[in-house]
């Protein structure tokens, strides 16, 4: 046990604190210049931990220059801590300079911290990406001391953590003696963040610290009154209960999983509040003026309540949270443990948490989620290639850098962890690439953006080039915004673009918390009005649900599969599955059950997989291909977390032959290259890589300007260079996150020769959520034409066939006008379903 | 394949599928917004889009040529997606362009991307090409008056007109041509082009009083009616 060092152990004593275990431990390996992970919970002290080595080093050496670079996954994190760490600098006297470096940051600054960079800098990974790509990054960084990144977790395994990963494997060189501090909440396997932080991308390298948890958090689940509901993730019947648990504490952070979700709690929680509780609303489409007054009221004590996305699930310390409450399952329990831990920041006192499962697959969720918690376990995904696109973005910035030669920088771009396994055939082509676009087909020579001098050095061609890349660097694709204003009023926050192009003047929606009619669109935004009339729709936005880690969904099906734990579950639930048993039959444990049942003119059918979404989805492409061969006419599927549901045109039989084990083999890539979710792959991929140009947040569009449509890109590059690197990069990233193959493999293996086929007359209790839930995959190929001739032999027998090819038209065409609403769709050609993004809100608002 | 006549200015014109126009009575294809060198104007830019697009488009073209063996061609305007687009040719597709036109009536209206005749290549230039009843011209000419009504006809392209027709799984959005008795405009053909949505004021203006819009499919068009207008604007940028 050691000590601190003057002037810190006085300034702990002064307000009668002592050093933790963990902080001292991690100044002792700052002090032996060792690189070290800290695992800890949330509020154990861990980002001072992290400062403690650099700030006792300045005290006792000052001098000027770059001493800790601190990387944050948050704008408004940076801020915050660099405010915090003023405190004890400016109370100790301490000769240090902190500052922070974001996208907010004034040109002027940024200049000035080029030129007389601080002492500690705060800032995130496209910061950092971005002072790197700069020529003088070289001096700015060379006598860098050491590297904090700060909540580790959430970066790992991400573009954004490829992204860093490489940055540091270029501050590994800039700045050889840097040592590094990884911050991380508590997680399954620490070894993946070892190795993400190393200097060699060898966990070796890294001492790990681990705090284990303090007192173990109070979790209960609560259940709305009344009828429990079977479908839905919003939860809004139990809005009643949480307004009562929101009045009886003091302070509440209510976490919701999509923002959606977050507008409808936040009116409903409004419509109940006959206390007038201060409830704020706080979610990531709000304008940042907006979401920094509610965590400036939340921090002054001045609200009870917050319904809260995932814009609250890191960093910023609210200190007197004593509930958390989170409605709709949590679909992880690592992160379930995090948001839980928002509640009561000190580790020596429980944290107290209600889960509100919205339907009744997700009671049995959190039920399981609570089992996991109870019994230490976490899940967590196993590391992942790094994407090529990011890379390419890499290669790129370093060659506005400076010029470097393709071997070196092969060789440095191994040593991030996510890169360890990068080939050379796949960096040489990700650098042709960047040159000129690595095509057969070499037609962009007088094109290109490097050139390579004698010696084998890269050079970037201009300066044009250096400031296009510095415009779309970063991982994050954004969909088109639009700005939402209130009619000579400010601006509210931004919804994705194709939303409002489904709605027409007079149309409502609900957004920042009230009713707003939507009057029009002028230039980049949504002019508005406060109230309206009629039912308000709710935007939502593309991928913003969780999905349930399968680790999870193991448990599930394991609490469906023992009657002896239904005891855990509601009577209601229980009565479900008892209802499930009888009409049809409980999905065994070895085996597959298979329900096929006609439904509104089409057949069903429903397989009980209990793989997680994102095999589902797989086995979903795989089996409608199947069914289209045999004749069914596939329609469509969808995948939830627990089934797999089809629906086709004609009756599936013989469904054995739909599950044989090789459906893995025949086509698997043909099919897979024709579907939605590989398009929306490739065209985050191809912006990422700097081929589409990326989209900038309210950025005016200018007219006459054309976008470029990824699909028709897919389509050619696909037709004309099927090996090329970027849809290399497409199906590796479809393949480690969408397509987990050998999960299916497994999954078919264990059911031949037990799939257990019930054809029934009508929808079975278990398969009712599937049914009501959105996320629906189109089935591409023939049936899209033939629905088409559908559509428009209904539209000739409303006009009668009458076929008017001169004249008026007026006659007719007054019957059929076409509603936007009827036509709702994202902007993906191959997903045209309006269920997946926006819902109605549900009557029970209106009446509550 | 199944092609769709209809009737415009009194003439009897076919609308193929493949998203071109067909004029029996004067062995014409008519085809709109080839945008051809789209990728190399991308690739100058600093996006280098696949190389293949100017090779696609005049795949395409070719097939449609075997299909209907025109005595004439008139391009619509934007053949190149911008002027320098036709000196650009690599010498391959330069080539197959030679071939494909030999014997062949080539018209090319200028467009607003293309506003010069194209250098090197076979046929005329014009602003507009006058036959018959038909105008052809690359951008539709609004009437001077609401009770102006056009004589004869009047062909043309530059909006990209697609449309979404609303199924019983959602609606599905394909290019598509917009014509009423007096007026048509076509789809863009090039391979890079993406496309308007039919609703937007800048095309549903043009057809006051409703328009009949047909979708491309593989096989054969799929048709549905446009309302008159007087809907509010939703997205306002036509693509050049």
């Amino acid at each position: 046990m050691g000590t601190l060092p003057e002037p810190f152990a006085a300034w702990f004593a002064g307000r009668g604190w002592t050093p933790r275990p963990h902080q001292l431990a991690l100044l002792r390996a700052g002090q032996a210049g060792e690189s070290a992970l800290l695992v800890a919970p949330t509020g154990g002290g861990k980002t001072l931990a992290g400062f403690l080595p650099s700030l006792v080093d300045l005290a006792r050496n000052p001098r000027p220059g770059l001493h800790t670079l601190y990387i944050s996954p948050l704008k408004a994190l940076a801020v915050d801590i660099a405010r915090n760490l003023m405190a004890p600098v400016e109370e100790m006297g301490l000769p240090i300079r902190i500052e922070t470096r974001t996208g907010d940051t004034p040109q002027n600054r940024r200049a000035r911290q080029r030129a007389d960079p601080p002492n500690l800098l705060l800032t995130t990974p496209e910061s950092l990406a971005l002072m790197l790509s700069q020529p003088e990054a070289t001096e700015v960084f060379a006598g860098l001391g050491a590297v904090i990144v700060d909540e580790i977790h959430a970066l790992a395994g991400s573009k954004r953590g490829d992204q860093l990963a490489l940055a540091l494997a270029r501050l590994g060189r800039l700045a050889p003696a840097a040592r590094r501090v990884g911050l991380s909440a508590t997680v399954a396997w620490p070894e993946p963040l070892r190795a993400f932080l190393s200097p060699t991308g060898d966990p070796e390298g890294v001492r790990l610290v681990q705090v284990r948890g303090g007192a173990p958090p109070e979790l209960s689940i609560t259940l709305p009154e009344g009828r429990l509901p079977w479908g839905g993730h919003m939860g809004l019947a139990s809005m009643p209960e949480v307004y009562r648990r929101i009045r009886e504490a003091r302070v509440t952070i209510v976490f919701v999983n999509t923002r959606a979700q977050a507008e409808l709690c936040f009116q409903a929680l409004w419509r109940l509040n006959d206390d007038a509780l201060a409830i704020a609303l706080h979610h990531g489409s709000l304008t940042v003026e907006q979401r920094r007054k509610v965590e400036a009221a939340m921090a002054a004590g001045k609200l009870r309540a917050v319904v809260a996305t995932a814009s609250l699930d890191l960093g910023i310390d609210w200190g007197d949270v004593d509930q958390v409450i989170q409605v709709g399952a949590p679909k992880g329990v690592a992160r379930l443990l995090q948001r839980v831990g928002r509640a009561n920041h000190r580790m020596d006192e429980p944290s107290r948490a209600v889960l509100v499962p919205a339907n009744r697959f997700e009671v049995i969720e959190c039920t399981a989620a609570l089992e996991a918690v109870r019994h230490e376990e976490l899940d967590g995904d196993p590391p992942r290639p790094g994407g090529l696109d990011v890379l390419a973005q890499h290669v790129l910035a370093m060659a506005c850098h400076a010029p470097f030669h393709p071997d070196d920088l092969y060789e440095e771009v191994r040593r991030a962890a996510p890169y360890a396994a990068l080939s050379r055939r796949d960096f040489d082509d990700v650098l042709g690439f960047v040159e000129n676009g690595g095509y057969a087909l070499r037609v962009y020579e007088r094109f290109r953006k490097l050139f390579r001098d004698a010696e084998g050095l890269v050079h970037v061609r201009d300066q044009h080039v250096a400031r296009q890349l510095r415009m779309n660097l970063g991982t994050i694709v954004e969909t088109p915004l639009v700005k939402v204003r209130l009619r000579g009023g400010p601006v509210l926050g931004e919804v994705e673009e194709w939303f409002i192009s489904t709605l027409v003047a007079g149309d409502c929606f609900i957004f920042a918390g009230q009713t707003l009619r939507f009057e029009a669109l002028d230039g980049v935004s949504a002019v508005v009005s406060r109230g309206g009339e009629g039912e308000p729709r709710v935007p939502a936005y593309a991928g913003s649900r969780m999905p349930l880690s399968t680790w999870l969904a193991a448990r599930v099906r394991e609490i469906i599969n023992e009657p002896r734990k239904w005891r855990l579950l509601p009577a209601a639930v229980q009565d479900w599955l008892k209802l499930q048993r009888k009409q049809s039959m409980l999905p065994p444990k070895d085996g597959l059950l298979i329900e096929t049942f006609p439904r509104g003119g089409r057949w069903f059918l429903v397989a009980y997989c209990f793989e997680g979404r994102l095999a589902h989805q797989t086995l979903g492409m795989l089996v409608t291909k199947r069914m289209e061969r045999a004749g069914f006419g596939p329609l469509g599927y969808l995948a939830t977390d627990y089934v797999l549901a089809t629906w086709s045109a004609f009756e599936p039989t013989e469904v054995d032959r739909l599950f044989e084990e090789d459906i893995l083999g025949e086509e698997l890539e043909d099919w897979m290259a024709e579907s939605s979710m590989l398009r929306r792959t490739f065209r985050n991929i191809a912006t990422i890589a700097g081929l589409l140009e990326k989209n900038h947040p309210g950025q005016e569009k200018r007219p006459r300007q054309m976008t470029m449509n990824a699909d028709l890109i897919y389509d050619v590059l696909r037709k004309h260079e099927p090996d090329h690197i970027l849809l290399r990069a497409t199906r590796q990233e479809a393949a480690g996150g969408l397509t987990d193959v050998a999960r299916i493999g497994l999954l078919l293996a264990r059911a031949r020769g037990r799939i257990i086929h019930r054809p029934l007359s009508r929808v079975s209790p278990l398969a009712v959520p599937a049914l009501i839930e959105e996320g629906r995959e189109w089935v591409a190929g023939g049936a899209e034409d033939a629905l088409l001739a559908e559509a428009e032999a209904l539209v000739d027998e409303v006009t009668g066939g009458a076929e008017l090819f001169s004249g008026l038209l007026a006659d007719v065409t007054e019957g059929v006008r076409i509603r936007p609403r009827d036509v709702d769709k994202p902007r993906h050609r191959e997903r045209p379903r309006r269920n997946r993004f926006i819902r109605s809100a549900p009557k029970s608002l209106g009446q509550a | 394949m199944s092609a769709a006549p209809i009737h415009l200015g009194g003439e009897r014109l076919m609308l193929d599928p493949a998203g071109v126009l067909h004029w029996p009575a004067r062995h014409t294809l008519v085809v709109a917004d080839l945008h051809l060198e789209k990728g190399s104007a991308f690739a100058a830019a600093g996006r280098f889009l696949p190389p293949y697009d100017t090779r696609e488009t005049l795949s395409r073209l070719a097939l449609l040529l075997r299909r209907w063996k025109p005595a004439r061609i008139i391009a619509l305007g934007d053949s190149f997606h911008d002027r320098h687009g036709a000196s650009r040719l690599p010498p391959t597709e330069l080539e197959a362009l030679h071939r494909m036109l030999s014997g062949i009536e080539m018209l090319w209206v200028l467009g607003n991307h293309d506003p010069e005749p194209p250098e090197g290549l076979p046929g005329q230039a014009a602003e507009e090409v006058r036959d018959g009843p038909l105008v052809f011209r690359h951008q539709a000419r609004p009437p001077a008056s609401r009770f102006s009504a056009l004589a004869g006809g009047e062909v043309s392209g530059h909006f990209h007109p697609k449309a979404t027709m609303p199924t019983r799984v959602g609606g599905i959005t394909r290019p598509c041509f917009v014509a009423d008795g007096r007026r048509l405009v076509l789809p863009a053909f090039g391979a890079y082009t993406g496309g308007l949505d039919a609703r937007d004021p800048a095309i549903a203006g043009l057809f006051p009083r409703g328009a009949r819009l047909f979708l491309l499919g593989r096989e054969r068009l799929f048709s549905m009616t446009a309302a008159p207008t007087g809907q509010p604007a939703l997205t306002g940028t036509a693509p050049g």
